[in-house]
């Protein structure tokens, strides 16, 4: 039996009424990856913030390579060798990568850092686990993977022999995910120990050796990953069966909106678009797939309203929308489901029936002559909890408090209930578990059944082929021509994402 | 220490905080008393005596609050949208140089016409005063903070121009002071031979009215809305720029309404004395009552209770009347306090 690195015995975290932790027991050994599977809410995160010294245990203890850690503090956690790389990054981009791993790790009063020995160290580590990045680089340059392996190499930098990774998949392409799973499995071979959190079956299946599995605050099951299969560990993490939809054949119809040669001016973040054209037609899902920050962005708030074109003309079921704004958008019957649910998708502090009538808060029965009516707002969010299966104890709940899965399956309600004719989806199952992700790709499919015509953007490949009946790739502001189901294999849309094929032909 | 947020406190919880916080407040200005050689308990009976002792002296109080009410409006609503304004001294300034322009014998009106007229006039000149700095925000992002804090200074030199010049009253024996508003521009006092005046009630009429346009209008949504986060409001079709130039026009409205009420129910003219900081105070008392309008009423009366009874409380104790601006000020921090904890729990470790 190997030696025991860590060791969390009976941890009980409870916020208020909720549970979040119960009783849970986790043994890491060395040169070990256990995998934390579960749901988002199952408290996952929560346990890991407790390892961390973030919160602290209402009830349990923590060892660390045999010595107790004091709770709650998460320096006494990066002192025992226990480094984690958070779902979103901890990086300042305006310094550089070799600034943002060395910080933090000289005395305060040293004011000399030995660049040399210090870039030395990095660029060792770097080719020693197979996580090329260049020191100097600015963190603002990096792509997103990159970015991972600067919190890895900070990690790696500082000592750590456990690694804790939340999430860590949730933003990678394909290759990056493998690039990854092999630095892990370098990591592992030096004696460093994993813990790999994830509600993503196939990627737990593939990098760990022991899957702990979660579900609403309960240890519910413990398997070697050699002795179990995806289907047990599904049923043990969602607590039933999930079936993924399975999309009819469909029968697109009119284009009901039409960009033609839409420009954009130059853009902060992202590929600016250049003479772009494309429909979307009824009753079909047209999937854009592409490496992020190649004009998703732009043709996404586009659609939504929320930005306008330099040049072209954006066409809504047959008549051009001259004066382009998110009301323009909405009343042509465009309904948008943003990419980040946090931020722009959801007011964190207002309840959630001061949340899904933000659309439509001007019409009635919401409000009349400028008087806003709440029972019926309050009747709305009480219809969509019951008809969109929200978890949520009352349409007065601010929506700070709801998980992902459930302030998004809100959003689609908000967006799905005025039965759009255009449905602009950006990203609309990130980080969400798979009961909800089924959830989502449900509703759009039952949407374009109804005839909708939905514009999918994702940058998960197997989301965008799962669902569209058309794929178009965007690279650098411009799109590929458009392809049937099937008509293209998965390399040859890698190949497009890569830019090989796009704007040549045009 | 670390924060961990709280769930939503409960109406007990809510009102708890506020007067957990005075107790600590008063515990803290105790120790000063102390030090100026006197008992904290025989001052505070002092004060309170002072404020609310005698029918006079709770009328006075109320007529101190009545500015107080119109500013800390002013703040709460325009913080409720994120909208930084730091110039309520400015706009009430503006809206006291309107009633004084108008209400001197310019316009030859009954006084049922001519006071809602007033009215109207100096809550459009104060709004206008507050648009140009919102629209400068909301066109070139120019911080709010910034220019609606200096314009003070600015409209206070233009008030001191005017007096030294087209407004001075001839009268005035060479002080800078405007001529008196005529009779019809005066609201009428509450009871005769007090200083209490309509004002109060117009100011307490207000705050109900700003209760609901927060509370059940589709503006006082829009502005929650935008001031919680404006980029998800915009994206749902909120027009957050609209949002905030109507936001300034009230804002700068209420508080150039504390202007009309004390040139027109105590002042009866301008100086430069018009106002001892009611702009600034306000912002106090629109914190202590957690940006709700109805809360704004109980303390601006707070606040001014603690002024008039710490003048009455230095007459007879000798501790300076100064202790009043003590007061006010740990109340203001002890108050923001409170509201990071009914927030947040601290764990120290």
């Amino acid at each position: 039996m190997p030696e025991t690195v860590l060791n969390l015995s009976s941890i009980t975290k409870r916020f208020g009424a909720l549970v979040a932790n119960d009783a849970i027991n986790l043994r890491l050994a060395k040169g070990e990856v256990v995998a934390l599977l579960g749901e988002n809410g199952a408290g996952k995160t929560t346990l890991m913030n407790i390892l961390f010294g973030h919160y602290v245990a209402d009830e349990g203890s923590i060892e660390a390579f045999g010595q107790p850690l004091p709770p709650g503090d998460p320096k006494a956690a990066l002192q025992a060798g226990i480094g984690m790389v958070h779902q979103h990054f901890t990086l300042a981009d305006n310094m550089s990568v070799l600034e943002n791993i060395v910080l933090g790790t000289q005395s305060k009063w040293s004011w000399r850092l030995d660049r040399a020995a210090a870039v030395a160290r990095i660029r060792k580590l770097s080719s020693d686990f197979g996580l090329a990045i260049d020191p100097l680089a600015p963190v603002s340059s990096l792509a997103v993977g990159e970015r991972q392996r600067v919190e890895i190499l900070k990690a790696l930098y500082r000592d750590a022999r456990i690694l804790i990774l939340d999430e860590p998949t949730a933003v990678l392409t394909p290759q990056e995910t493998e690039a990854l799973f092999a630095t892990l499995r370098k990591l592992v071979a030096e004696g460093l120990s994993i813990i790999f959190i994830s509600h993503k079956l196939n990627e737990v299946m593939a990098v760990s050796e022991r899957v702990l599995v979660l579900r609403g605050g309960w240890l519910v099951g413990e398997r070697r990953t050699a002795e179990t299969t995806r289907q047990e560990l599904a049923a043990l993490m969602v607590g039933q069966d999930v079936k993924m939809p399975e999309p009819r054949p469909a029968s697109p119809g009119e284009p009901l909106l039409v960009f033609e040669n839409v420009s954009t001016g130059q853009r902060s973040g992202g590929s600016r678009l250049q003479n772009l054209s494309f429909e979307l037609r009824a009753g079909a899902i047209t999937g854009l797939a592409g490496v992020s920050g190649n004009g998703q962005g732009a043709i996404a708030a586009l659609i939504a309203g929320v930005e306008r074109p330099a040049s072209g003309r954006i066409i809504v079921s047959g008549r051009e929308i001259g004066d382009w704004s998110p009301r323009a958008a909405l009343s042509a019957g465009i309904a948008r489901i943003p990419e980040d649910r946090h931020a722009v998708g959801s007011i964190a502090d207002m309840s959630v029936a001061e949340n899904v009538v933000a659309e439509r808060y001007r019409e009635k029965p919401f409000s009349r002559r400028g008087v806003m009516d709440w029972a019926k707002a309050h009747e709305f969010a009480s219809r969509l909890i019951a008809d969109y299966d929200v978890k949520c104890p009352s349409p007065d709940t601010r929506i700070r408090l709801l998980s992902g899965g459930n302030m998004q399956k809100l959003i689609l309600g908000r967006a799905l209930d005025p039965d759009p004719i255009v449905i602009l989806a950006n990203q609309p199952t990130r980080g969400l578990d798979v009961g909800a992700v089924a959830y989502v790709h449900g509703k759009l499919l039952e949407a374009r059944d109804r005839g909708a015509a939905v514009l999918l953007i994702s940058e998960d490949l197997d989301e965008v082929l799962a669902l569209s009946d058309t794929v178009i790739v965007a690279y650098q502001g411009q799109i590929s021509m458009p392809s049937k189901r099937g008509e293209r294999s998965v390399a040859e849309l890698g190949e497009l994402m890569a830019g090989h094929g796009i704007g040549e032909a045009a | 220490m670390r924060l961990e947020a709280k769930p939503m406190p409960s109406l007990a919880q809510s009102l708890a905080y506020p007067l957990g916080a005075v107790a600590v407040t008063l515990v803290i200005v105790s120790a000063l008393v102390v030090a100026a050689g006197a008992s904290p308990f025989s001052v505070f009976q002092l004060v309170l005596v002072g404020a609310a002792g005698t029918p006079f002296a709770a009328l006075e109080t109320l007529t101190r609050a009545t500015p107080l009410i119109f500013t800390g409006l002013a703040v709460a609503v325009a913080f409720r949208a994120k909208l930084w304004n730091i110039g309520a001294e400015a706009q009430l300034y503006v809206g006291a140089v309107v009633t004084v322009v108008l209400g001197t014998g310019a316009l030859p009106l009954p006084a049922p016409i001519l006071i809602p007229v007033l009215i109207v006039a100096s809550m459009i000149g104060g709004g206008l005063m507050l648009l140009g700095p919102a629209f400068l925000k909301v066109r070139l992002g120019v911080d709010e903070v910034v220019t609606t804090l200096l314009l003070n200074f600015v409209v206070l030199l233009f008030v001191s121009m005017l007096l030294e010049g087209v407004l001075k009253d001839p009268m005035a024996l060479g002080w800078p002071r405007s001529a008196s508003v005529i009779a019809e521009a005066r609201l009428p006092r509450v009871v005769t031979g007090l200083r209490l005046h309509y004002g109060f009630v117009l100011a307490v009429v207000a705050a109900i009215a700003v209760w609901f346009v927060m509370k059940k209008t589709t503006l006082g949504y829009e502005m929650r809305a935008v001031g919680h986060n404006a980029e998800a409001a915009r994206f749902a079709g909120i027009p957050v720029n609209r949002v905030l130039l109507k936001t300034a026009m009230i804002s700068g409205g209420l508080a150039a309404l504390a202007g009309f009420s004390e040139v027109s129910g105590t002042a009866r003219n301008l100086t430069l004395e018009l106002s001892p900081g009611y702009g600034y105070t306000g912002i106090v008392v629109a914190m202590l009552a957690m940006l709700n309008p109805l809360g704004v009423v109980a303390a601006a009366i707070f606040v001014a209770g603690i002024f008039v009874g710490a003048d009455a409380m230095s007459r007879t104790a000798g501790v300076p009347s100064y202790i009043a601006n003590v007061m006010v000020a740990t109340a203001l921090l002890t108050m923001v306090t409170a509201i990071m904890l009914s927030r947040f729990r601290i764990r120290w470790r």
